[in-house]
């Protein structure tokens, strides 16, 4: 055998060894699940469980959330088929209806489960990771099961899926093989026995359906994060919110937040804390809007109890966010424009008015060194979410049209740099990045 | 909600006290907040002009006096992606239905002078052309007059059908355009699709190029409600009044 070829055998072997392995990495844990799925039918149409259990799972689908992603604007109730815009392409998200033809008709509750633990659909295919498997794998069997009872429940709807539009390679099943190999193992919810009952189900809420570090998390090239533990604050693909640390108390972290003010925010959008109104504004809001909100409150307590304990306690205080060289001044082309367009509603001095409009001074959301979302709601304005707890909420109006992007960048860095306020300044780059990429 | 922050009283009567010696920082330059929904559309009335006027610039369309029921719905369009306007799905997204009604009334409520009509820039021949559409539409294109609907005065029907003078030229044009592009729409079954869809780009300039010139009467208003005997040429959604018997159409209610 030539040198050439015992090279050319040796690299076939690798790569054979490397398919293999790739291909084991894929299916662990599933040998006794396999067994299960074949020996199970899907129950016919017009199954239903028991109330309780259904009335549990449409809890449980509440809590994760899965209607924002499996429904389209406008369209009926997880039918899917809303866009979901990543770095790699296009997602659809899927018919979660019980229509035979397009939807969970023919699924059985040991195929979901597959699809909620191992990221696989009925006919053994790999899901793409925009389903936030890595976190529904931590889920427990029996919720999953509700879960299936509650959207077997459904009235059908008989719209097919659209095919993804993704970029090759990223359409492939090969690379999902290999993305699954690298970042994703099927994993049970590990609970900790030196917390509290209380703490553990915060965490499994937060790690499991909650998937709050699908946005609260930065991601690598291939689109991965850390893992469900990970909520230190990334800028969401595409979608450019930032959405800020949970673990960091100079940006979103609530360790020396009370407890009812954490669950008031989660359950009604807004708290008005001794600092000022704050509200959940962006995705947020949505997330507030069409899940936490439907959470009782003993789990926003656990969750509260799970997230405080998230990053160090309060020590570290603003000027240690921005270097002594980055920090600005006022500046008076920003004083002018905040005089005209923002101290009707945010005090002159940034104080704002409890129960209605932000305070800017002493802000966090307004300090941290990522602009994006400041940027974002003085373009787009918007309101807080609008719940039983916080109805009515007073509107931030867009300024997108009438402010230009040195306006906007002036506007900014003057009120980074207001009432005590020590950030960095923002620039008109910063700002055309943001501009135009609303929904 | 807790506004105790402006509506202590000691803080008040401290302010006016020390307003009047001119050092009060609070009560100068920025008005007072107010718990108003004239507060709370602030977030409408910067692209939309005070108390909803629109603005000089022309596209943004008028608010103040339109019908409550025609403002609800175009709320409502804009959530659930029938309107395709980003920057108003975003705003009224998190808001609940009894909400954007109450924004809807307020606006309805509000009776603010309109501006002076458009001088045209069309043809005489196009401005003929125009009115008839407007007052007896095209029989021969079976296309009904907009004042079938729209009203004599072309002031629209509370509580859901719009008036159609003192919008700008652009708007209309836009708006109509949009509509028969597909871009636009409304409940079903969508009347001003079909309307639209039936009318030529000439005939969408001519309309506009009309009904922009007219001048709005002082303190003109919708009609109050739809005449008890007449019915609308075409089912339209989110309006509750019973369609004329046309071959293939249902009754127009959706709401």
């Amino acid at each position: 055998m030539s040198a050439r070829l015992k090279l050319l055998a040796f690299a076939l072997l690798a790569l054979g060894a490397l398919a293999a392995a790739v291909v084991m990495l894929n299916v662990r844990g599933e040998g006794d699940l396999s067994d299960e799925i074949a020996a199970t039918a899907a129950p016919p149409a017009g199954w239903r469980a028991t109330d309780e259990v259904i009335a549990r799972g449409a809890y449980l689908a509440r809590a994760g959330n899965c209607q924002a992603c499996h429904s389209a604007r406008g369209g009926e109730p997880y039918a899917g088929g809303r866009a979901i815009e990543t770095p790699f392409g296009t997602v659809f998200s899927s018919n979660l209806t019980p229509d035979a033809e397009h939807g969970l008709g023919r699924w059985s509750a040991p195929q979901f489960w597959r699809a909620m633990h191992h990221g696989r659909s009925a006919d053994g295919r790999l899901l793409t990771p925009a389903f936030p498997y890595d976190n529904t794998t931590l889920i427990s069997r029996a919720d999953s099961d509700a879960l299936y009872a509650y959207l077997r429940s459904l009235a059908p709807v008989a719209q097919a899926v659209r095919p993804h539009e993704l970029r090759f390679p990223f359409n492939t099943q090969a690379a999902l093989a290999v993305w699954r190999a690298l970042y994703f193992e099927p994993r049970e919810f590990q609970a900790d026995a030196s917390q509290s009952a209380d703490w553990n189900r915060g965490a499994y809420l937060v790690q499991g359906l909650g998937h709050c570090n699908a946005c609260h998390a930065s991601r690598n090239a291939l689109g991965a994060t850390h893992g469900p533990l990970d909520l230190g604050g990334g800028l969401i693909p595409v979608h450019n919110w930032y959405a800020p640390s949970l673990a960091d108390s100079r940006e979103a972290g609530v360790a020396d937040w009370d407890r009812a003010e954490i669950v008031a925010l989660l359950k009604t959008g807004a708290v008005n804390r001794a600092s000022g109104l704050v509200t959940a504004s962006g995705p947020m809001g949505e997330v507030v809007l069409r899940s936490t909100q439907h959470l009782s409150d003993a789990d926003l307590g656990a969750m509260a109890a799970y997230l405080q304990t998230l990053g160090a306690r309060a020590d570290a205080n603003q000027a240690a966010a921005v270097p002594e060289a980055k920090r600005v001044k006022p500046n008076a082309r920003g004083e002018k424009l905040y005089a005209d367009h923002c101290a009707a509603c945010h005090g002159e001095r940034g104080e704002g008015v409890p129960g209605a409009y932000a305070p800017l001074a002493g802000n966090r959301a307004v300090t941290m060194p990522m602009p994006a979302n400041l940027v974002r709601i003085v373009l787009e304005g918007g309101f807080a979410p609008d719940t039983p707890g916080h109805p009515r909420p007073f509107g931030m109006p867009p300024f997108g049209q009438t402010l230009d992007n040195e306006d906007i960048a002036a506007l900014l860095t003057h009120v980074r740099a207001s009432w005590g306020n020590q950030g960095s300044a923002v620039s008109a780059l910063q700002v055309n990045r943001y501009r135009g990429t609303g929904r | 909600m807790s506004i105790t922050h402006l509506n202590n009283p000691w803080r008040r009567l401290r302010c006016t006290l020390l307003t009047a010696l001119l050092a009060c920082p609070f009560a100068q330059a920025a008005p007072r907040f107010e718990d108003t929904m004239a507060q709370r559309v602030q977030a409408c009335t910067t692209c939309h002009g005070a108390q909803g006027r629109a603005t000089p610039d022309g596209y943004q369309p008028r608010l103040a006096g339109k019908p409550a029921g025609y403002l609800f719905h175009q709320l409502l369009n804009f959530r659930e992606g029938r309107r395709d306007y980003g920057p108003m799905t975003s705003l009224v997204d998190p808001l609940s239905d009894a909400y954007l009604q109450e924004v809807g009334e307020y606006f309805a409520s509000l009776d603010v002078a309109y501006p002076p009509p458009q001088a045209p820039t069309a043809t005489p021949a196009t401005l003929r052309r125009g009115e008839q559409l407007v007052r007896q539409g095209d029989a021969s294109r079976a296309i009904p007059a907009c004042q079938q609907c729209h009203g004599e005065t072309m002031m629209g029907v509370a509580p859901d059908i719009p008036g159609l003078l003192g919008l700008p030229r652009d708007y209309l044009n836009a708006q109509l355009g949009a509509w028969r592009s597909g871009k636009r729409h409304a409940q079903a079954p969508d009347c001003m699709a079909q309307v639209a869809i039936s009318l030529s780009a000439d005939d969408i300039d001519a309309l506009s190029q009309w009904l922009a010139a007219q001048a709005v009467p002082a303190h003109a208003k919708p009609m109050p409600e739809w005449p008890a005997a007449r019915k609308m040429p075409l089912p339209c959604g989110g309006v509750s009044v019973e369609a004329a018997p046309v071959a293939g159409s249902k009754m127009g209610s959706s709401r």
